[in-house]
């Protein structure tokens, strides 16, 4: 690793580190301009028990002190604040709960979807133009076009209503298996579109033709040198699946009724539960944020040929 | 006469009127064709690109003219009729049956027109709630585009043609907002923007859009517009250093010339694909909201908020998801695959 190399990952932790900041800031004050408190709904409020509420919360302080002790919470104490409408849970609790379901949901999809993607995709590179070839872009083609809440409800149809194989409720591992299938279908598709072009790429290189030319076999070619140099623009992808992966299954665990964050996300939006709103922003923001470096960094580092500048 | 190599004598034979003959060399056998014939054609010779766009405008065309003749309305509720209880016979209908009243009528000989798709929940005619929805889907990714189009090529073209702090501090700005995680932020834009909104708009034109529809917009013109500003921007400052451009001034081209006939179509075709490519990214983006219930205000319908309602009677009624869903898909998918051709056409250049 030379020195530009360190200076562009430099570069790049700085700027990951400005977007959370920049996010928790328009959260904050983007939540804190809707007009009326989050207390206007609730019925039988006397303006006594309401200014007790808001000293409780801190609402009665200046915008900018309210900011920056959101701030200092947030970022040393890790402390989003108590839920306002799950009485008596904190907002990281619940996030925290939520995490342990969609984790394992978010982490069996993308490997599915990786794993399946690269195989597809090098196996549709080397059937170049023939019928699997063919087929396989079709199907790609179909999945990428298709948004996951559509995608979801049709398995849903599909195998619960009509089939009646696997159970609707996500609470289950066994009604997981719907939901892993909705969220990796995508990423899947696109996986696969990009390693049968960069595999293609590959194969037309002078590298690979030497090695043909000095007898190396066909399998040593393909998964010596092709595949993982092909590899390499996949590894771009981490960052932006994850960003699909954690927006699909807001939905998806919507449709399927999974108890993890993204339902929790949903669920806080139609309660105007805006600290939760916030926790989860910033909570899913952060870890997309961290996944781009994380893939950025990886990608710079795997392919030393690769000028980012 | 003899002619002498080194003779200074003018060839009289050089002179001579050109013949019939020669004068059909001189003859155009067709009219040079421009940049943008040029474009159509390769265009039309592919052959999913043609299909897209004709199954683009059929549906575009179906969802601006069905409405006008359709004899239901999108948001009229059949079973109710001023001054008499809500007949329940309405709701729940499967394609092709008829509510109690209209059963009358069929038995004394009148003409009723079928409900193709069936009536939703609160017995309204489906399948001109799909057509609706498609119209809405279809003007909210339009619309979406055209605003992304504008706000992006204006601060692009600024980065571009001042360059220097200008530039450095847009670029900036640009490389933030292109790394914020964009869904999460359009979902909390559009929650606060949806109350915020609402009592803003009310009483003027905006109101009868809808605030979720206004907020939709609002989201896309501030977080949308960095990818288009970006190419923009790499377009204008790339395209000012190129040789024919150099070459035309160097044959006296003046700087009306340069932009018009030079940086100027260059650069259209880059602008006309990537807004195509992003009127189903719009709509993609509205039927999500839709679906999470911050997309357009009710009875109004979108594709997402019908799909979204479907969930509901899902075991009983499941083609009321599989009809929007597969209008949707279709949408999507041929408008990609009409931008992927309209960049081959018009852009060989940019083909990865």
């Amino acid at each position: 690793m030379n020195s530009q190399t360190l200076l562009y990952i430099l570069k790049r932790i700085g700027l990951a580190v400005l977007t959370v900041w920049v996010v928790i800031t328009v959260t904050f004050f983007v939540m804190h301009s809707i007009p009326g408190g989050p207390f206007m709904g609730e019925k039988a409020v006397t303006p006594a028990t309401q200014a007790a509420l808001e000293a409780k919360f801190g609402l009665d302080k200046s915008k900018f002190q309210q900011y920056t002790t959101y701030l200092k919470d947030v970022a040393i104490n890790h402390d989003f604040g108590p839920s306002l409408k799950q009485r008596g849970r904190t907002v990281i609790d619940i996030i925290s709960d939520g995490m342990k379901t969609s984790a394992k949901l978010g982490i069996t999809a993308a490997f599915s979807a990786l794993i399946l993607g690269v195989v597809l995709g090098a196996f549709a590179a080397l059937m170049r133009n023939r019928i699997p070839d063919k087929v396989i872009m079709v199907i790609t083609t179909a999945f990428v076009s298709m948004p996951s809440f559509i995608m979801g409800s049709l398995l849903l149809v599909l195998f619960t209503i009509k089939l009646g194989v696997l159970p609707a409720n996500g609470a289950t591992t066994e009604g997981l298996v719907l939901p892993v299938i909705t969220l990796a279908l995508y990423p899947m598709a696109y996986i696969t579109r990009l390693t049968r072009s960069s595999m293609l790429d590959v194969l037309g290189q002078d590298y690979i033709r030497t090695a043909k030319a000095k007898g190396v076999s066909k399998s040593k070619i393909v998964f010596g040198h092709a595949l993982k140099n092909s590899l390499i623009p996949v590894i771009t992808y981490f960052g932006p699946m994850l960003a699909y992966i954690v927006t699909g299954s807001l939905v998806v665990e919507q449709i399927f009724a999974v108890p993890g964050i993204g339902r929790a996300f949903v669920n806080s939006i139609t309660n105007r539960d805006y600290p939760l709103i916030m926790g989860c922003t910033i909570v899913l923001a952060c870890l997309i944020v961290i996944m781009n470096l994380v893939s950025d960094i990886l990608y710079k580092v795997a392919d030393p040929r690769i000028n980012l500048e | 006469m003899t002619k002498k190599p080194f003779s200074l004598h003018v060839d009289l034979n050089d002179f001579i009127p050109a013949t019939d003959e020669e004068k059909e060399y001189m003859v155009q056998m067709r009219p040079s064709s421009t940049f943008f014939r040029d474009g159509v054609k390769r265009l039309l010779k592919n052959k999913v690109a043609a299909i897209s766009f004709i199954l683009i405008v059929l549906i575009t065309l179906s969802a601006i003219i069905i409405p006008v003749f359709w004899p239901y309305k999108y948001d009229a509720m059949l079973g109710v009729r001023p001054g008499k209880p809500v007949d329940a016979s309405y709701n729940n209908l499967a394609p092709f049956e008829y509510g109690r009243t209209e059963q009358k009528m069929i038995e004394n000989g009148e003409k009723v027109f079928p409900h193709i798709f069936g009536t939703d929940s609160s017995g309204r005619d489906y399948f001109i709630r799909v057509v609706y929805g498609t119209r809405i889907s279809l003007a909210v990714g339009f619309f979406a585009s055209i605003i992304v189009l504008i706000i992006g090529m204006t601060i692009g073209s600024i980065a571009g043609y001042c360059g220097g702090k200008v530039d450095l501090i847009i670029m900036r700005l640009v490389d933030i907002i292109y790394s914020l995680p964009d869904m999460l932020m359009v979902i909390l834009l559009s929650t606060v923007l949806k109350v915020s909104l609402a009592p803003i708009i009310e009483g003027t034109v905006f109101a009868k859009i809808g605030s979720n529809i206004i907020s939709l917009f609002v989201v896309f013109g501030l977080l949308y517009w960095v990818s288009m500003a970006r190419l923009i921007r790499g377009q204008i400052l790339s395209l000012r250093e190129q040789e024919y451009v150099l070459a035309s001034r160097a044959a006296g081209a003046k700087g009306g010339w340069v932009i018009r006939k030079h940086l100027l179509p260059n650069c259209i075709s880059v602008v006309i694909i990537s807004t195509a490519l992003q009127i189903p990214n719009a709509i993609f983006t509205e039927s999500y909201l839709s679906f999470l219930g911050l997309g357009v205000n009710a009875p109004m319908p979108s594709l997402g908020s019908l799909a979204s309602e479907a969930l509901n009677g899902l075991s009983s009624y499941p083609f009321r998801l599989v009809i929007p869903a597969v209008v949707i898909s279709l949408i999507v998918l041929s408008l990609n695959l009409f931008g992927d051709g309209l960049r081959d056409a018009f852009d060989p250049k940019l083909r990865n």
